[in-house]
């Protein structure tokens, strides 16, 4: 995994006075999305048990869990594709009720629709909320520019690579200027190079772009990497085991992959969700099966 | 020079063929039965149960053209020669009821040419016209009503309850049952004959469109709800085009049924069009105009299906041509 995992360690919870001052201006902002004591129950089932977090303006904030942890689930919630058993939902204050334009989504799966073209895609969501064509068309070119797929505007989705299908996919999403982009494990399906290139899209968009960002994610070099706070669930039932502020100075690159700030996160997300023991707790034993003195070690 | 490819196997499981030797796989699907019907026809030695009688000789009941049986012939031949008179002969024939293709392509082409034999008949072309005709109203009918039924079966669970226990049930009657309350009904002229279509193909129209917008992936509609559509922006901009697809698909192999229906409905009521045809045809026994209406029945429906599949491709812009293998050029 990480080359410097045995550096002396740091206390993730340790800021500098830069990134410290960060969160301060952070706490300042409004509060965008209110979570509070969510819950969800299919049938006999707790998926979510009760989670509470709060969102401010321009915040990235990931949440992370193992698989089974309800993160999609939490997410569909904040979506409105799903509704609550119990607890409380507010964007800016009121209550979420089904989904709407002000939380736009980008899907793991490739969402965009096969049948239209990657302008009349990001135009979708500006003409379903009322605007003209031309209006429309208009915006929808500055929000292809902004991903830098002017020339691809007539193509169809499936002329388009995974990586820019889900360039499409962000800026049709945010087309809408929505309040929150919900994120549901949106690079799951790429392959590692195209995916660090759209984790540094996805950070330049962030920092030019007036927009909130809540992001799904399995991966902990991606939590560390693009967010200001890391929401970190258990499972059975899903549930909030910590919320990290993230030590990492910004503007993040790929070198801090081997700061120590980087490492201490890292190494708390760590031990968070895979708890000592839990790993070796079902060790399987593979009997050998070549001969002795052939070994590999 | 490049490396030659390696050549593919002849039985790869599940591995596309390469397209020209598809071109020529699908030549031989049609050349293959009519080199085994030109072998029946024209190799003595294969099949030709009976002699034509070229030359009667000394039997009296022997006609040039006549069909006997191999048997009787060489009896009566056995007969003459006793009798000391003069041997009949033939040469080896099949059956009146398989003509050679060499036969059927002039029947073919006569049936257009020649005016019908009793001067009320249809011309094959007229025949095939009213067949065609029929068809249309039948399934315009069908579809008119089945494929937004399908469609909101397939959306709204309320419709899907509410119809689709009823169709599954009608749909197990055959379509002919209701040939004689269609004709009490309809009269005996092409009404119940579209009727008989329209009975054939609306039920299964309304299960399998019903199927085919179930099949529609769910997370465009979600997609399309964060997106801020609303119902009819969800039905008419994500379920219609999402489905359209496959939709024109169900529609060219429904198409296919109502056309196999065709010839069970123009029984019904006063028999007419193609099926008329066939049936005059067979009744002054001549089968190789038989067998060119029959193929002309398959012509017309495979070239119509093979227009369809053609036109969705320009209907269908997004559907890649060349499938899901097309590599698209990363950024």
């Amino acid at each position: 995994m990480n080359p410097a995992m045995d550096a002396p360690e740091l206390d993730y919870r340790r800021q500098s006075p830069g990134v410290a001052a960060r969160f301060g201006r952070l706490r300042q902002r409004p509060v965008i999305l209110s979570v509070r004591g969510l819950g969800r129950v299919f049938g006999g089932h707790t998926a979510i048990g009760d989670i509470s977090f709060e969102v401010h303006r321009r915040e990235f904030l990931c949440v992370l869990g193992a698989s089974g942890c309800g993160k999609s689930t939490l997410i569909r919630l904040v979506a409105g594709l799903d509704t609550p058993s119990s607890g409380a939902i507010l964007l800016d204050g009121k209550p979420v009720a089904g989904p709407g334009p002000d939380r736009g989504m980008v899907f793991q799966g490739y969402t965009l629709f096969p049948w239209l073209t990657v302008k009349k895609n990001v135009m979708f969501g500006l003409r379903m909320c009322g605007k003209s064509p031309t209006e429309a068309e208009c915006e929808a070119r500055e929000w292809i520019a902004l991903v830098g797929l002017s020339k691809f505007e007539n193509a169809y989705p499936h002329q388009l690579s995974g990586g820019m299908k889900q360039r499409v996919a962000i800026a049709r999403a945010l087309a809408n200027r929505p309040r929150i982009l919900l994120m549901d494990e949106p690079f799951g399906a790429l392959d590692a190079q195209t995916r660090a290139q759209m984790q540094d899209y996805l950070l330049e968009i962030w920092r030019n772009v007036d927009v909130t960002i809540l992001f799904i994610t399995h991966d902990l070099d991606e939590a560390v990497y693009l967010s200001d706070r890391i929401l970190v669930l258990g499972a059975n039932p899903g549930h909030v085991l910590e919320v990290i502020e993230n030590p990492v100075p910004r503007p993040r690159s790929r070198d801090q992959f081997t700061a120590p700030e980087f490492l201490a996160a890292y190494r708390r997300i760590s031990e968070l969700i895979h708890p000592r023991g839990s790993a070796t707790a079902e060790k399987i034993h593979i009997p050998r099966l070549t001969k002795a003195g052939d070994d590999v070690e | 020079m490049q490396p030659k490819a390696a050549k593919k196997p002849w039985f790869a499981p599940f591995e596309p063929v390469s397209p020209g030797a598809g071109r020529w796989l699908a030549l031989g699907s049609f050349l293959i039965p009519l080199a085994v019907w030109c072998a029946v026809s024209y190799l003595p030695f294969v099949w030709h149960p009976l002699v034509k009688i070229t030359d009667p000789g000394g039997v009296a009941y022997f006609q040039p053209g006549t069909l006997v049986e191999k048997a009787t012939f060489a009896l009566e031949n056995s007969r003459m020669r006793e009798r000391g008179l003069a041997q009949a002969e033939g040469v080896p024939a099949n059956p009146v009821f398989l003509p050679s293709p060499g036969e059927v392509a002039v029947a073919l082409y006569r049936s257009f040419t020649t005016p019908p034999r009793r001067s009320g008949d249809k011309w094959l072309h007229e025949s095939l016209w009213h067949s065609i005709q029929i068809i249309f109203w039948g399934f315009l009918w069908s579809s008119l009503f089945g494929v937004p039924l399908g469609i909101l079966s397939g959306v709204f669970g309320v419709f899907s309850k509410l119809t689709e226990p009823a169709v599954d049930f009608v749909r197990y009657m055959p379509a002919p049952a209701f040939g004689a309350l269609a004709v009490a009904v309809l009269g005996i002229y092409d009404a119940p004959k579209i009727a008989i279509i329209f009975i054939g193909t609306f039920f299964q129209q309304v299960l399998v469109i019903a199927n085919t917008t179930r099949k529609l992936d769910p997370a465009l509609i979600e997609a399309a709800q964060t997106l801020g559509a609303r119902r009819p922006g969800i039905l008419f901009k994500v379920v219609l085009p999402g489905i359209s697809v496959d939709l024109y698909n169900d529609m060219r192999i429904l198409l296919g049924w109502a056309w196999t229906y065709l010839i069970v409905a123009e029984y019904i009521g006063a028999s007419s069009g193609i099926t008329f045809f066939i049936n005059q045809q067979a009744k002054y026994r001549i089968y190789d105009n038989v067998f060119a209406a029959i193929l002309i029945i398959g012509l017309i429906g495979f070239t119509t299906d093979r227009f369809l599949a053609w036109f969705g491709g320009f209907l269908f812009p997004w559907k890649s041509r060349t499938g899901p293998a097309a590599k698209p050029a990363d950024a």
